[in-house]
């Protein structure tokens, strides 16, 4: 017989682990608010960026103008009256529109007041007197009133970013000049507008009459180019590794260098461009040609990528089910698998150029950060793109490059979300299961 | 003018097609048996005999037009401009190449000069001419030959799919040729630094001020080419990148896999989409504008001299575009851990973030250290934040509130703007983008290889 002992009384002892999963419920309620912070950090942070953007920028849309009656004197515009249009087109219209101006302020006499006065009126406003005279010959002799530009200070001052209770010498319109503006304003002669010109000029020294139709169509050429480059490639690269390498040393190698190109910084392919397309080639500098075939190799990677993916997942039922009828390897993926992987290669592409839309710093290298008024007319014809346009306007000392910088940058970012608008929209519309 | 001749040779080319589909439509006879492909294969085949040489000629040509030009005009050039040396001859041509395409414009000129535009012009007519009878005859020639070889027996499909098969071989090849063009034109411009430069003088100096004397008694031109200062400048913006977009990237990561509710997830994720979608230039601006300025107030407030375009504002500007990278890759590989994992861990009577600490995290580990290894390549490669908002000035310090510069920002500083091609100034960008290269690129081979071998773990 075994003597059963019996069971010790259990002791008593205080119950640590309630203190011990208090501990451990408050880390795990400190861990969940780490992570909502973290959370809020970067929302908050895409939240502050787009509210300075827009804060900043949503003034630029529109224009402060001035209603002037000007005299469109015959003696100035065409002394000989022979309606030479060479003749209309030199002629001194700033003159004129500052004798429009100096009519409403008669008492203005001394020179330096005269020319603080001349300041109310943008230096490129006499352009468009000018279009109007070469449009409208016979208009010479009469007095139009016209709304032309206002001086980007007066510009700046108008939307309330010069404040008036700064000290005079702090700012950069004076006390004169302040009244004079409110003077105009008094007489209903300050006007606002939708600013169109922000759209339909190009780039400018003077921030008020400065827009982005220039870069637009740069970007667009660009991207045209990238596109037509970068897409039959990268399909071709993809169907083939895909599809028909086989898997040897040298398609692994393409593999390794395609994941590495993906990963190379974009300067560096700025660098290449320069060397190769520039140096060696002797391609034209700043042409929307060299820009689209440099961001076409930084494009090719994600494309490629992209594309490979999308073939892997159309099924091998398909394929065998080709195959089965008599196509050939070739046939079975130009009639069945590209097409049925083609809304998966056309996200990738959209997601790629995407991509090559935001992109600057490559561009720089090859010159396209030169200052370039009009609008490009070809591939080689110099141009800038949007990115470049908002690094050199943000890059300019003048208080009123700030709000067009800003607005670019909403033009590109529209522009970004429509693409991957159409992107999400393709990745939804065809998703499919098989 | 080019587009002419290419048009010419698409029309060719769509004419050779039709005409080979006919021809075997024709031999056949309305007996589709007798054909060994289907018709349309057999105007590929003419098409591509026609079209693809041509193609070639007319891309050497265009790709070798230039060299060739400027040799003919360079030798016939005289004397005393062909002594003044390579890169005198460089920029001679080119002017004479600017005044052909865009006139002189108004200012007087070499007589030399004259001559040589005019010889120029007219050794590009008759190049023009001559590419346009080569190419066309070419593929005139092609399209005959081809277009006699069509007979029923032809192997048309094999053939215009070998074709094929070489053309695609070819795409996939220029991946490759990508690779060594950049290594190749990074490595020779970078020799040519390094006759100017010592090699270890470069690689270890102290002393960044890459501004050479044009004139020998220019002061404050000294031309040292020590890169130390750039490789700490972005050292420290980095780690300040870093220090910002691993524990976020993480937390947002653990959050999104964990804890949030669907609708969360479905909220959180295509925010942090966009702000990886988001252009550099703009996240630059904002840096510049916003972060700095507040930066220095804050600063101000507390005490500390702090210099208008800070490392730390570029860098904390970079870690929030970094946080995307981070966090999505993290987010992967978490939910790459399985399920059962979590499960033993909480039948074990573990939290929620026990499990992620002590489980999944380590579990996920070297993956994670891939994701960040990307990161940290993309903070070194960035550059238009740092151009934009960390200063150009080459500052030695560990200072975060002090203007630094990367070795992006000289590269980019140092060929914006027209310079000759040959000064130790232009050339040092070239070896710094061979440093970068390879840096990045190690640090790339290093992740990818850490990702995809964590990854077959579990599979």
């Amino acid at each position: 017989m075994t003597e059963i002992t019996a069971p010790a009384m259990p002791v008593r002892r205080p119950d640590l682990s309630q203190a011990r999963l208090k501990r451990r419920y408050a880390a795990e309620r400190r861990f969940r608010i780490y992570g909502i912070v973290a959370v809020l950090v970067a929302v908050g942070m895409l939240g502050a960026l787009l509210v300075t953007i827009v804060g900043k920028g949503y003034s630029a849309f529109y224009r402060t103008d001035i209603r002037l009656a000007v005299t469109l004197d015959p003696a100035v515009i065409d002394p000989a009256g022979t309606k030479d249009p060479d003749a209309i087109m030199q002629a001194d219209y700033t003159k004129l529109l500052r004798d429009g101006l100096r009519q409403l302020f008669p008492d203005v006499t001394s020179r330096e007041d005269k020319r603080d006065l001349n300041s109310l009126i943008s230096s490129g406003a006499d352009t468009q007197i000018r279009k109007m005279v070469q449009a409208d010959p016979s208009l010479i002799g009469q007095t139009v009133t016209v709304s032309v530009p206002i001086g980007p200070d007066f510009d700046m001052l108008a939307k309330g970013f010069i404040s008036r209770d700064l000290p005079e010498s702090a700012r950069r319109v004076s006390d004169k000049q302040i009244g004079w503006y409110d003077q105009l304003r008094q007489q209903d002669r300050v006007e606002h507008g939708f600013n169109w010109s922000f759209f339909t000029a190009g780039d400018s020294r003077e921030p008020e009459l400065a827009g982005v139709a220039g870069s637009v169509v740069g970007t667009l050429l660009t991207m045209l180019v990238t596109l037509s480059l970068a897409f039959p490639l990268a399909v071709a690269t993809a169907v083939y590794l895909e599809e028909f390498a086989p898997k040897n040393r040298w398609t692994d190698l393409i593999e390794v260098n395609i994941n590495n190109l993906a990963a190379v910084p974009s300067i560096v392919f700025g660098l290449l461009g320069l060397a190769v397309y520039i140096g060696f080639f002797g391609l034209p500098r700043s042409a929307p040609l060299v820009g689209g075939m440099v961001l076409s190799l930084m494009t090719l990677p994600i494309i490629i990528i992209a594309t490979r993916a999308a073939l892997k997942a159309v099924p091998p039922s398909i394929r065998e089910g080709a195959y089965g009828i008599g196509a050939s390897p070739l046939q079975v993926v130009t009639h069945h698998v590209v097409p049925l992987a083609m809304p998966g290669i056309l996200t990738g592409t959209i997601i790629g150029m995407a991509h090559a839309l935001g992109e600057t710093a490559p561009l720089l290298m090859i010159g396209m950060v030169a200052f370039i008024v009009g609008v490009p007319h070809g591939v080689t014809d110099a141009a800038t793109v949007l990115p470049v346009q908002i690094y050199l306007w943000a890059d300019s000392p003048e208080r009123g490059f700030v709000e067009k910088t800003s607005a670019a940058i909403m033009v590109l970012l529209v522009f970004l979300v429509l693409m991957n608008g159409v992107a999400v929209y393709l990745r939804r519309r065809f998703e499919r299961r098989w | 003018m080019t587009t002419a001749i290419l048009a010419a040779l698409l029309l060719l080319t769509v004419i050779g097609f039709t005409l080979g589909k006919n021809r075997s439509i024709a031999l056949a006879g309305g007996n589709w048996k007798k054909l060994h492909s289907l018709p349309s294969y057999y105007g590929a085949y003419v098409a591509l005999w026609c079209g693809l040489p041509a193609l070639i000629l007319f891309g050497l040509w265009i790709a070798l037009e230039p060299r060739i030009l400027e040799t003919i005009i360079v030798r016939d050039l005289p004397v005393a401009m062909i002594e003044s040396g390579q890169a005198q001859l460089g920029l001679i041509f080119n002017d004479i190449r600017n005044i052909a395409v865009y006139g002189v414009g108004d200012r007087t000129i070499d007589p030399a000069v004259v001559a040589a535009v005019d010889h120029y012009k007219s050794l590009k007519t008759i190049s023009f001419a001559a590419l346009a009878v080569a190419v066309l005859a070419l593929a005139t020639l092609g399209l005959g030959w081809s277009q006699r070889r069509v007979v029923p027996d032809m192997r048309a499909r094999n053939r215009v799919e070998r074709i094929v098969m070489v053309l695609l071989i070819a795409c996939s090849t220029l991946s490759v040729l990508t690779t060594v063009g950049i290594v190749m034109s990074l490595f020779f411009e970078s020799l040519r630094f390094f006759h100017a430069v010592p090699f270890w003088d470069f690689l270890f100096g102290l002393q960044w001020s890459p501004q050479t004397a044009m004139r020998a008694d220019q002061v404050g031109s000294s031309g040292a080419f020590g890169a130390v200062p750039l490789f700490a400048g972005t050292l420290l913006i980095t780690i300040i990148a870093m220090a910002v977009a691993v524990p976020v990237g993480l937390l947002v990561a653990v959050y999104m896999s964990d804890y949030a509710s669907r609708r969360g997830r479905a909220f959180i994720k295509p925010v942090l989409e966009i702000l990886a979608g988001i252009p550099t230039v703009v996240y630059g601006f904002f840096a510049a504008l916003t972060m700095a300025p507040f930066i220095r107030e804050v600063g101000e407030a507390v005490g500390l001299s702090v210099a208008s375009e800070s490392a730390l504002a570029a860098g904390l500007v970079m870690g929030i575009m970094i946080v995307p990278f981070v966090s999505s890759l993290s987010d992967d590989v978490m939910n790459a851990v399985p399920q059962s994992l979590r499960d033993g861990s909480a039948a074990l009577g573990a939290t929620k973030n026990e499990t992620i600490r002590q489980v999944v995290i380590p579990a996920a580990l070297p993956g994670i250290a891939g994701g960040v290894l990307l990161a940290v390549s993309r903070a070194i490669g960035e550059t238009m934040i740092v151009v934009m908002a960390a200063g150009l000035s080459a500052n030695l310090t560990a200072n975060p509130l002090q203007a630094v510069t990367t070795v992006t920002v000289q590269i980019a500083t140092l060929l914006v703007g027209d310079q000759e091609f040959d000064s130790p100034k232009t050339l040092a960008a070239f070896a710094l983008g061979l440093v970068l290269f390879f840096v990045t690129l190690s640090l790339n081979l290093v992740a990818l290889h850490v990702v995809r071998k964590y990854r077959e773990r579990y599979d």
